[in-house]
């Protein structure tokens, strides 16, 4: 398996706005925590190693 | 009752008064390492003497947990009833945050095995019962209050000046086994430097006397009601000792935190009372490094003397046995000229190899505990927060992975069909044979273990015909109906076979007495 960049998302603008609605009213520290459990909560639904560090190396690309 | 720490005798060496003849091997330390490897060279008839600067067993418990694979090696070395009849034995670890546990583990479910996952046992009874040991074997030259004031070596070997109360002498060595721990004199006089990290972190090791009904189990917390911000550590010993590790921060003045006045509100908290004796208390930093080789020449470094790590795991004591156990059957072979030099480079990429698993572990564990601050901190915080609900966070919660044999990378014959927990360089499982223990039959030699077929006289092994039983069968045969295993001296799985031929086993025999596998 590796990492999917094509579109994936059932409902992209959906998704999009529940993210910004899960930070809502939330400080710096608590939204930087926020994503600290998502991206722990995402990676262990996808736990390929492999795949995880391609998604790491991306985001670190920026 | 505090541990009676009665000095050995000195005695004054025979070196002060005339040349001694020359020693296959010196061993420098006589702490639990040292006094193995002098046992352990004893067990394959090799002499030694033993030095050790002090005369005294260890002041304090330090190393406690002792593993499975350190109880097996202990069996070999006479001292395994000793140290299971006063040790408290344990397989579960329960970690806690603020007040909730958060996860556990027990570490070896099975029960069908010789030894259990761990003892605690202080350092000072482990090194009684080996010095009990050596003194009853007439091959180990123990000596103390000799001090090591130099190392030199050429190609032909070393020269080991050494200090006593009477005054100085010289003992010439074919090798010098350097166990003389993490601050290794020795290693300082060959101008040999360690690599790695040192992290900045105090921790408060304390042994408490008290009587207590906390269970035999590993207990761990990150930030306790009692120890705000900070992890602790909780061990039952003997003797109703218990050990307490405290985290203190990088700021903590170690003069101060060690004063009992200090020391003693500290433990009460833990405790919930006062009705405790302070037993022994310590202040420790912790390094992760290792020396970049451990074989230099004709000096060889063994245990802490050639790797640390942070006590978080118990590879500390655990490794340094496993380098006795992998360097014993080789120096006993080259010394009888039975294999090549060479085979000591194979103990040297093994050990490094162990060190570094144990190395990677332990600094992992370390991180976890005493994250930096910004996003480490915060991703270990959360760890712990969602661990408390959700089932996948408790496996990233690491409060250390316990010491357990590395693989060894040996590339010797192997085949797919059988189980990987008996793969080549692993140590060969544990299984019950009627009323005794496989383990027991292993080790000392080469030994072709034929299960479920024959395979007639092998070169250079003794050969042990098994019947596959239900716990044989799963840890080695798997699927296969039969299988031929050559396990080595120390017990480790050198090659495995699903056809019996004897030529095969009698070549990897051969590979490995000259240093190629």
């Amino acid at each position: 398996m590796s990492l999917v960049t094509d579109p994936n998302l059932s409902d992209a603008d959906g998704f999009y706005a529940d993210l910004l609605a899960a930070h809502r009213e939330l400080s710096e520290a608590e939204s930087a925590a926020l994503n600290a459990r998502l991206v722990l909560i995402l990676a262990n639904h996808v736990g390929d190693r492999a795949v995880l560090a391609e998604a790491l190396r991306l985001a670190r690309v920026g | 009752m505090p541990y009676d720490y009665t000095p050995y005798p000195y005695v004054a060496p025979p070196g002060l008064s005339a040349p001694e003849a020359r020693k296959p091997v010196v061993i420098v330390g006589a702490g639990p390492i040292g006094l193995a490897m002098a046992i352990e060279l004893a067990n394959h008839g090799v002499p030694s003497v033993v030095l050790d600067d002090n005369d005294v067993v260890s002041v304090g418990s330090r190393a406690i947990c002792w593993s499975k694979r350190s109880i097996e090696i202990f069996d070999r070395l006479g001292i395994g009833d000793r140290s299971m009849e006063k040790g408290v034995t344990w397989t579960v670890g329960r970690t806690f945050h603020r007040d909730k546990e958060v996860f556990n583990f027990d570490l070896l479910p099975e029960t069908s095995y010789k030894r259990p996952a761990f003892i605690n046992l202080q350092q000072y009874y482990v090194e009684e019962y080996l010095i009990d040991r050596a003194q009853e074997i007439d091959l180990i030259d123990l000596r103390f209050k000799n001090r090591v004031a130099g190392v030199t070596q050429d190609v032909n070997g070393a020269r080991v000046q050494i200090d006593t109360p009477d005054g100085r002498y010289v003992l010439e060595a074919d090798y010098v086994l350097a166990c003389d721990g993490a601050k290794s004199p020795v290693r300082d006089m060959l101008g040999l430097d360690f690599e790695g990290v040192v992290f900045e972190e105090r921790f408060l090791i304390a042994d408490i006397e008290m009587e207590g009904d906390f269970p035999s189990e590993r207990w761990f917390w990150f930030e306790p009601p009692f120890h705000t911000g900070q992890s602790a550590l909780l061990h039952k010993q003997p003797d109703n000792i218990y050990r307490i590790d405290l985290q203190l921060g990088w700021e903590a003045d170690p003069e101060e935190e060690r004063k009992p006045e200090n020391v003693i509100p500290r433990i009460e908290k833990v405790v919930g009372h006062s009705q405790f004796r302070l037993d022994w208390v310590s202040v420790y930093t912790f390094q992760c490094r290792r020396l970049a080789k451990f074989v230099h020449d004709r000096v060889i470094f063994v245990g802490d003397s050639a790797h640390l790590v942070s006590p978080f795991g118990a590879r500390g004591g655990n490794g340094g046995l496993q380098d006795v156990d992998a360097l014993g059957w080789r120096l006993a072979a080259v010394l009888r000229g039975k294999a090549k030099p060479e085979v000591l480079e194979r103990f040297d990429l093994e050990r490094q190899h162990g060190a570094d698993e144990n190395i990677l572990n332990s600094s992992r564990a370390t991180r976890f505990m005493t994250p930096a601050p910004g996003a480490e901190r915060m991703f270990r915080d959360e760890v712990l927060r969602l661990a408390g609900s959700l089932p996948f966070a408790r496996t990233l919660v690491n409060s250390g992975r316990l010491s357990v044999p590395c693989v060894y990378p040996l590339e010797g014959p192997d085949t797919e069909a059988l189980p990987a927990m008996s793969r080549p360089g692993s140590v060969a499982p544990d299984a019950p044979l009627g009323a005794r223990w496989l383990i027991d039959r292993l080790g000392g030699r080469m030994i072709v273990l034929a299960i479920g077929c024959d395979i007639g006289p092998v070169d250079g092994a003794e050969v042990l015909q098994l019947e596959p039983t239900r716990e044989i069968r799963a840890r080695y045969l798997g699927e296969a109906d039969h299988a031929i295993y050559l396990i080595r001296p120390d017990q480790v799985v050198a090659g495995r076979w699903t056809m019996p031929d004897p030529a095969w086993v009698s070549a990897t025999i051969k590979d490995i007495w000259e240093g190629r596998a």
